[in-house]
C-alpha cells in the first residue's frame, strides 16, 4: 500500500515527507511500547503510536520504518519533526484512536508487520 | 578480539547513565558508519537494533559505559561495557518480559524485558559477562 493511500484512509495531515507519499509499505504495527516495536517489526513498515517522544523517531530510524502515524490527533513537538526530516521518515497524524486507525488499515488489506 | 583479521574500523562511544535525551546517538552513528562501509542492509539493520538495545540498557541500568564498534573483513563486533549493578541472573534476564527497568524508562516506551532477548535474536553470536556489583560486558557479533 502506498503512503498516499494510508493518508487517505486515515484522513491524515502530513507533518513531513509530503514528497515521499509514493513509497510502498508492506505492513503496519500499532504500539506504544517501543521495546516491542524493536523486537518484532519488519522493514517497509509504518508505525502507529500515541507516544510522541524522540525515542519513537530513534526506534523508527534503527528499524528503517518508512512512516510514523501519531494517533488521537496528537501533534509532536517541533524537535521531533526535525528529527524525522533529518532521517527521511514521513510523519502523519490522524484523529482516529490507535485501535480505529489500525483497524481501518487492516480492513483495507495492510497486514501486521510482526510475523517472523 | 579477532586475532587473524585486520581491523578496518574502530569507534568508541561513551554512554551516560540516565541521559535519555542522548540515548540512541551512538547507535545512530554506528548505523551510519556501517552503511558508509557498504555493509549489507539487513546486517546494518540488525546491528543498529542490537546496538540501540545495548545502549538503552546502559542508559537505564548502568552507572556509565562505553560502546565499541569494531569491524574487520569477517565480522562486525559491538562491545558494550559498563560499570554498574551487573546482572544477577542472566538466564532470567534472557527471558522475554523480565525487566528491572525504572519508571522513567517505561514512560518512554522501554523496559518491557525485551532488550537482551532481542539482541540475541538480532546477533549471530552474543557473549555476556557480568559481575554483580561491578558491571556488565556484552559482545555482539555479526558475521559478514
Amino acid at each position: 500500500m502506498k503512503l498516499r493511500m494510508v493518508k487517505e484512509i486515515l484522513n491524515s495531515k502530513v507533518l513531513t515527507g509530503e514528497d515521499m507519499l509514493d513509497k510502498e509499505v508492506l505492513s503496519a504495527c500499532g504500539s506504544d511500547l517501543m521495546s516491542d516495536v524493536l523486537a518484532f517489526v519488519k522493514e517497509h513498515t509504518i508505525l502507529l503510536t500515541g507516544l510522541t517522544n524522540p525515542h519513537v523517531i530513534r526506534t523508527a530510524e534503527m528499524l528503517d520504518v518508512s512512516a510514523i502515524v501519531f494517533v488521537r490527533g496528537k501533534i509532536p513537538q517541533e524537535e521531533i519533526i526535525e528529527m524525522a526530516i533529518e532521517r527521511g521518515i514521513v510523519i502523519l497524524t490522524t484523529d482516529y484512536t490507535l485501535y480505529e486507525a489500525c483497524g481501518k488499515l487492516y480492513q483495507h488489506g495492510l497486514p501486521g508487520g510482526n510475523k517472523a | 578480539m579477532t586475532m587473524n583479521s585486520e581491523i578496518l574500523m574502530e569507534q568508541i562511544y561513551s554512554i551516560e547513565p540516565e541521559n535519555f535525551a542522548l540515548a540512541g546517538e551512538a547507535s545512530s552513528s554506528i548505523k551510519k558508519l556501517l552503511k558508509q562501509l557498504g555493509v549489507d542492509s539487513n546486517i546494518v539493520r540488525r546491528a543498529a537494533i542490537a546496538s540501540y538495545e545495548a545502549e538503552l540498557n546502559q542508559v537505564i541500568h548502568s552507572l556509565g559505559g562505553t560502546i565499541t564498534l569494531r569491524v574487520d573483513s569477517k565480522e562486525i563486533r559491538i562491545i558494550a561495557q559498563d560499570v554498574g549493578p551487573g546482572i544477577e541472573d542472566i538466564d532470567l534476564a534472557m527471558q522475554e518480559g523480565y525487566s528491572t527497568a525504572s519508571a522513567k524508562a517505561r514512560e518512554l516506551g522501554f523496559g518491557a524485558g525485551m532488550g537482551l532477548p532481542n539482541i540475541k535474536k538480532c546477533a549471530d553470536r552474543l557473549l555476556i559477562d557480568s559481575k554483580v556489583g561491578q558491571g556488565t560486558r556484552i559482545e555482539i557479533v555479526f558475521e559478514l
